[in-house]
């Protein structure tokens, strides 16, 4: 990958998983990049042409050719950007990288989903949705251990996990609790990741996150009460 | 050091198959362990702990589990041919991005019409039907998704090369269609044919009733809970 390469990517301000691949752009050292916002409820011609089968952000289009999925794109980047001096975001040995992968995809079966259960739904299956969710993020601080990042150094796991810190604040006030409480070291990790600034820079606000999860609930029809 | 390859595996799963038909191709040896899943081993249990399922792959005491990431790790620990993804990053990505398609979207819906009757299968069946044509599009013009020989998808969707003809004989339903997706006809039959393939597929027969068995199973669990 050159100056020369066009590279642009599709995305919507508030996704966490547009958010991996800002992170994973920017740990690798790639600025030169064009950032297309979508609207969501109103994709562009561009979007539906480069990810015809899931129609969702991100896509990074590079060179004319996209790569959709995040954890897909992070894992492009990191394989195609060999810059000097910038990170792997992939560790080296093959065992490492498998538990790197085993924990990313876990990540992508039980964070968002169980998120959206809190933010959309009301009385049991808010309350059965908390509880998975605390559950994950339990197990996911107890993978996390002692060490700063899941990696050891700040990799692959953390890019796929800390963008949801975002939405924490919208699903710790749609349903009235406070995740600190449950897993303090988990909330510690993430305030860790956004000391940097490539987490930082990439991540949206939280109460942004949250007025716009107000929005699209009253899209969907989904009261607030 | 000697190599110490384990897997753990049940006879039916497809998902621990993608690990043998991964091993054979490049010639590693390996020792079988056989779950099962109704009384799990105190070793799957400490190798799985998160999911507690089948495969887990254990090398030289060091378990990985989820049967794409094990694919990669095996691609990546055995360096021989064949390279199970291929080595452009751009193809890899693809290849990357129909297996995940295969194992979030195409499985599901499968799953739903072997355990559902009426509406409920209706939907889950049409929802397949769209799967398929997504999948005939990609497949348009090519031997195997890999290419000229089978490799990471391929070993992805290699399932639906005797599982589809199971869940149509259990179900009643036709759920591929030669005329309306030649490609995957094809690459059906063109999967099948490889030798190693054809020899290490569980005993249809067995496979039958096992589905058999569990449809059953789940309608009438489905039963009881509408009645209650």
């Amino acid at each position: 990958m050159n100056e020369k390469d066009e590279l642009i990517l599709l995305n919507s301000w508030a996704s966490p998983f547009g958010a991996r691949v800002r992170i994973a752009m920017a740990e690798k050292g790639i600025n030169q990049y064009e950032l297309r916002e979508e609207d969501l409820f109103s994709m562009s011609p561009l979007l539906l042409k480069m990810n015809p089968v899931h129609r969702k952000v991100p896509v990074l289009i590079h060179n004319g050719k996209p790569i959709c999925e995040s954890m897909n794109i992070v894992q492009y980047i990191d394989e195609v950007a060999v810059f000097n001096g910038k990170p792997a975001l992939l560790p080296p040995d093959p065992y490492s990288r498998s538990k790197a992968r085993f924990w990313a995809d876990f990540i992508d079966q039980k964070v968002y989903g169980t998120m959206r259960k809190i933010t959309r739904n009301r009385g049991e299956e808010q309350v059965r949705a908390k509880e998975e969710l605390i559950e994950t993020l339990k197990v996911l601080e107890r993978e996390l251990g002692e060490k700063p990042y899941f990696g050891g150094e700040f990799g692959f796991v953390d890019i796929a996990l800390v963008p949801f810190y975002s939405r924490f604040y919208a699903v710790e006030t749609l349903g009235n609790f406070r995740i600190e409480a449950e897993c303090p070291k988990l909330v510690a990790w993430a305030r860790r990741c956004l000391l940097k600034e490539t987490v930082s820079n990439s991540l949206p606000d939280p109460l942004k996150v949250y007025e716009w999860v107000l929005y699209v609930n009253d899209k969907f029809g989904i009261k607030q009460n | 050091m000697a190599e110490e390859v384990k897997l753990f595996r049940t006879w039916s799963s497809p998902f621990p198959l993608r690990i043998i038909w991964a091993m054979k191709l490049k010639g590693i040896e390996y020792e079988t362990i056989f779950e099962d899943l109704s009384n799990k081993s105190h070793l799957l249990l400490h190798y799985n702990p998160v999911y507690k399922k089948v495969p887990v792959l254990v090398h030289n005491g060091k378990p990985i589990s989820e049967s794409l990431v094990i694919l990669e790790y095996i691609d990546e620990t055995w360096k021989q041919p064949p390279l199970l993804l291929p080595e452009d990053p751009y193809e890899r990505a693809m290849a990357r991005f129909w297996a995940k398609f295969c194992d979030e979207k195409v499985l599901p819906p499968v799953a739903d019409v072997l355990v559902t009757q009426g509406k409920e299968q209706e939907a889950a069946l049409a929802q397949h039907m769209e799967n398929m044509k997504r999948v005939e599009e990609e497949l348009k013009g090519k031997k195997f998704f890999g290419g000229e020989a089978i490799g990471f998808a391929d070993i992805a969707y290699g399932w639906m090369a005797n599982l589809l003809s199971v869940m149509e004989e259990v179900t009643g339903l036709k759920l591929t269609d030669a005329e309306a997706f030649p490609a995957i006809s094809t690459w059906l039959q063109s999967f099948s044919d490889v030798p190693l393939i054809k020899e290490n597929w569980p005993p249809r027969e067995k496979l039958v009733s096992k589905y058999q068995a569990f449809r059953e199973k789940r309608l009438a669990l489905a039963a009881e809970a509408t009645s209650k």
